[in-house]
């Protein structure tokens, strides 16, 4: 299940976003990491030390690009950007790419936040058809990631997890599922995070993003600078289990600690995917005791 | 909900109860956001003004660090809210966050008082930097396509990440003193921030006058400062006018000078197709 047609039938393993303060311990001590996440934006330029840097991670490890600033939900998608993107693809040889369901731009100025959507049929018909124009340009599968969100709106016809699976069939494309998103939004609106899960189509997972958050008095804000919390796993382990093994991704964005200890969380997933294996073989052994 | 999104902070950081025209921004919030058990939707809302304002104003906080300190900390916060309310981001990169910033100086002048010219020299260097940062760079000229070309006739191009600049401060030794942490460049993230982190405040004294020309430029993905002769500048700044060689040439004071920095400009790849 795991390797689908919705990220290019990639079997990727766990992987960290490659974020600036590594790239020395990366570059000089090339540690053994399945694979890496980076911010298209970041690479979205005409040439420098960015590009560089990226091409030397090229050399050694998969790269997969995630973007923050497509904003499929606004009113138009920018060419220009696209195009740029587009550039990044052929350089990076990314196997999909990935953005949010949100918006963020409106007559030209951006937000350069995720803004979420209203969750109306008109709406996902709005995103579906960004994200097919999206696929068309780019020629790689585009899947597309929930955000955390702290806002509701009185417009919304259905619940998220259905807006989700709303704009991925008619679409046709697969999911990024953050389950730190989920489970952030799920404490922010008050619903059961696994809901969420029972009510998206699995099947169109085509990786799974993991993050920390920090918690306030009223709300829990997403900001990535924190281990994985336990009930976060838990939302992780569910997904594996329903699904099988997974392109994985840690993201760590503020307060980012050395390259070691933010690789050893992400390898945490690893516990689950044990976990999966046995459960497997006890399921396969017992199965084969009935027939016996 | 972007004109509330991007709505100007209170001096206390928190959302702007009036509205405008006689309207609370409570109603406005509560007439698209629905409330919940713990938060009302002007609280709601209020999360993702926030958001927009911490993280628009870190970014250019950490692009402008010598403006920064000509103009002081609590005066760059407020000029930095003026700015983006009248140039809100215009490009999908924060990196372009700043691009607007030195019009915006000449257009509100009382922003960089008293220490105007500093300031505005400041705003030109540091976004010539950006530029150098991640400018782009075309195939280079050769002394191979040069010979035998006419110089009243032959327009030479100065790559797109090169900036000559005429500035009356030493803003390359002051920019060395002021550099602690920003070498790395722009970022986008996809993360929410809870405010700015306290970055290290090791106080420069502010340069004296002096006139000083420089290039910003970049070797080997390096940022540099390249002091020039003030007829070097005029030479190189006529040639990016459009100047043929010859024409271009005139500025300088002799042959031999001449003959020193283009051997040297064409080392560094200054001059592009
Ligand atoms: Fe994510």
């Amino acid at each position: 299940m795991p390797a689908n047609r919705h990220n290019g039938f990639t079997d990727l393993g766990i992987g960290v976003g490659l974020r600036v303060p590594h790239y020395s311990h990366i570059l000089g001590r090339k540690p053994a990491v399945d694979w890496f996440e980076i911010i298209s934006e970041n690479f979205m330029i005409d040439a420098g030390r960015p590009l560089r840097t990226l091409d030397l991670i090229l050399e050694q490890y998969a790269v997969v690009q995630h973007g923050v600033s497509m904003y499929l939900g606004s009113p138009r998608l920018n060419r220009d950007h696209l195009k740029r993107l587009k550039q990044l693809v052929r350089r990076t040889k990314t196997p999909f790419v990935s953005d949010h369901l949100c918006w963020g731009s409106v007559d030209g100025s951006y937000s350069h936040d995720l803004l979420p959507l209203p969750y109306t049929f008109a709406a996902a018909r709005h995103v579906a058809a960004r994200v097919r124009e999206a696929r068309d340009i780019l020629e790689v599968p585009v899947i597309v990631e929930n955000v955390s969100s702290y806002a509701e709106f009185h417009a919304s016809e259905m619940s998220e997890w259905e807006f989700l699976a709303e704009v991925v069939e008619r679409a046709d494309c697969g999911m990024l599922l953050d389950v730190n998103n989920i489970y952030v939004s799920s404490r922010n609106h008050n619903f059961d995070p696994f809901d969420y899960l029972n009510g998206v189509p699995l099947e169109r997972v085509g990786q799974v993003h993991i993050a920390g958050h920090t918690k306030f008095e009223r709300y829990i804000l997403d900001t990535h600078d924190h281990p994985v919390l336990p009930t976060v796993w838990r939302l992780y382990a569910h997904v594996v289990s329903r699904i099988g093994p997974v392109n994985t991704l840690l993201e760590w964005d503020a307060r980012i600690p050395p390259f070691e200890e933010v690789h050893r969380e992400a390898l945490k997933a690893r516990r689950f995917l044990r976990d999966l294996e046995t459960q497997r073989s006890e399921n396969r052994k017992s199965a084969q005791t009935v027939t016996a | 909900m972007f004109s509330a999104v991007s709505r100007p902070l209170t001096p206390a950081q928190r959302m702007n109860p009036r509205w405008g025209n006689g309207r609370r921004t409570a109603d406005v919030a509560a007439s698209f956001i629905k409330p919940n058990d713990r938060l009302t939707s002007f609280d709601r809302l209020e999360i993702y003004n926030r958001q927009y304002w911490f993280r628009l104003l870190d970014c250019l906080y950490d692009d402008f660090p010598g403006l920064r300190a000509v103009i002081g900390e609590k005066k760059f916060t407020a000029m930095s809210e003026t700015y983006l309310t009248r140039y809100p981001s215009s490009s999908f990169t924060l990196r372009n966050l700043g691009s607007r910033l030195e019009k915006f100086l000449r257009e509100e002048p009382r922003w960089a008082r008293p220490r105007t010219a500093l300031a505005l020299d400041m705003v030109r260097f540091e976004w010539a930097k950006i530029i150098a940062f991640d400018g782009g760079a075309r195939p280079i000229v050769t002394i191979d396509d040069l010979l035998g070309r006419d110089p009243s006739r032959l327009r030479l191009k100065l790559q797109p990440y090169v900036t000559p600049l005429e500035l009356g401060y030493p803003l390359d030794d002051f920019s060395i003193a002021l550099r602690q942490r920003d070498d790395d460049g722009p970022q986008a993230g996809n993360a929410a921030s809870t405010g700015r982190a306290s970055k290290s405040g090791r106080t420069v004294r502010l340069p004296r006058p002096e006139r000083v020309y420089l290039a910003v430029h970049r070797l080997e993905n390096v940022v540099y400062y390249k002091r020039l002769d003030a007829s070097a500048y005029a030479v190189l700044c006529a040639l990016r006018g459009g100047a043929t060689l010859a024409k271009a040439s005139e500025r300088a004071n002799d042959a031999e000078s001449l003959r020193r920095w283009f051997e040297m400009w064409m080392k560094l790849g200054w001059f592009c197709r």
